[in-house]
């Protein structure tokens, strides 16, 4: 059964987190069902309050071999980084 | 409380415990080999939270039977003619299409029967209910959807829903007969009359049999009855071999 049904990638939402977070993968016919799967699979230890599914057809992933190209220029450019600002004491959650 | 009522009252939550108890351990059955990985979680999923239900309605029996027996006791040291189940739950899981019926008309009643309960006079009772219906929503919206998706799916996968409801029919009327029991317990605002939960049964098992494009049987069609009373198909007797083994060879035994 499981073989004709499509890859779902499963994002899970925690307790305290603010931000879905990839968990883990599924089979299932539909969306629907895929949440229902993601819930019985991914949040049998409380893990959870919010589940996002997208098939895995429909994600896009930068290629391997551009890891240069892509990130290596940004690995000199520590000025971007804000560390360099003196922070009044009284600013606070930064 | 009368002597008479008390009996009465154990006897009453014994059924809810061996409903859940049974079905639990039926569904466990499956653990490992169910059709697809998501599918055998689902299913054992469910089969955890009914012995967690099992569970809190065997100590509350024990509660009130006041004799010193636990919940393990009621659940491993009793014979099939104590067991106060209703038939349907006992029958073997079949093909997956039998156990996935078996669950939508079990649901179905779990769900109007703990809704009803919530409102009893008794709190330790509306209590459990209230904490199961959360389970039980779950389960019964997921064995409508399947039995719907299945129902409505291939030729194989309709042909097999409905003979799985044809062999499961004669097993349902079981669950809307009242008893000198039920009379007792409905008398003192401890639950509903069993036979008060059919309308709503109906109402949702045609939504959902119209929907997957199933015929239901006849609804006078003759049905079996006993489990309540103790009175139970053949296949009991295994099933609680099987269930009860470790503790009748190896009395007390604890891991």
């Amino acid at each position: 059964m499981s073989k004709e049904w499509p890859l779902w990638e499963v994002f899970i939402r925690s307790q305290h987190g603010l931000a879905h977070k990839h968990v883990g993968s599924l089979h299932a016919p539909d969306a629907e069902m895929a949440i229902n799967h993601a819930r019985d699979v991914y949040t049998r230890r409380n893990e959870g309050v919010s589940i996002w599914v997208a098939r895995a057809g429909d994600i896009f992933a930068s290629s391997p071999g551009d890891k240069e190209a892509l990130f290596e220029p940004s690995n000199s450019k520590v000025y971007r980084h804000p560390t360099f600002f003196p922070m009044p004491d009284e600013v606070k959650n930064l | 409380m009368s002597e008479d009522m008390l009996n009465h009252k154990f006897d009453y939550v014994l059924r809810l415990a061996d409903n859940v108890m049974v079905l639990s351990q039926r569904l466990s059955q499956w653990c490992g080999k169910g059709p697809a990985l998501e599918e055998d979680m689902a299913l054992t999923n469910v089969a955890l939270d009914l012995i967690g239900q099992a569970r809190l309605w065997y100590s509350y029996a024990a509660e009130l039977e006041g004799k010193g027996r636990t919940e393990d006791d009621l659940a491993f040291l009793r014979d099939a003619h104590d067991f106060h189940n209703f038939l349907l739950l006992e029958q073997p899981n079949g093909t997956y299409a039998d156990t996935l019926m078996r669950q939508f008309l079990f649901d179905t009643w779990h769900y109007q029967y703990l809704q009803a309960l919530k409102q009893s006079t008794d709190q330790q009772i509306a209590a459990i209910a209230e904490k199961s219906l959360k389970e039980v929503t779950y389960h019964l919206r997921r064995s409508s959807d399947l039995v719907v998706r299945l129902g409505d799916g291939t030729e194989l996968s309709r042909k097999m829903m409905q003979t799985a409801l044809e062999e499961l029919w004669p097993f349902t009327g079981e669950m809307f007969i009242d008893d000198e029991i039920d009379v007792a317990m409905q008398a003192a605002g401890i639950s509903p009359l069993s036979s008060a939960l059919k309308v709503a049964w109906d109402t949702h098992l045609a939504d959902v049999m119209h929907a997957a494009t199933l015929r239901l049987p006849d609804a006078n069609s003759w049905m079996q009855k006993g489990g309540k009373q103790g009175v139970h198909t053949e296949h009991m007797g295994y099933l609680l071999a099987e269930m009860q083994f470790l503790q009748r060879a190896y009395p007390g035994a604890q891991w």
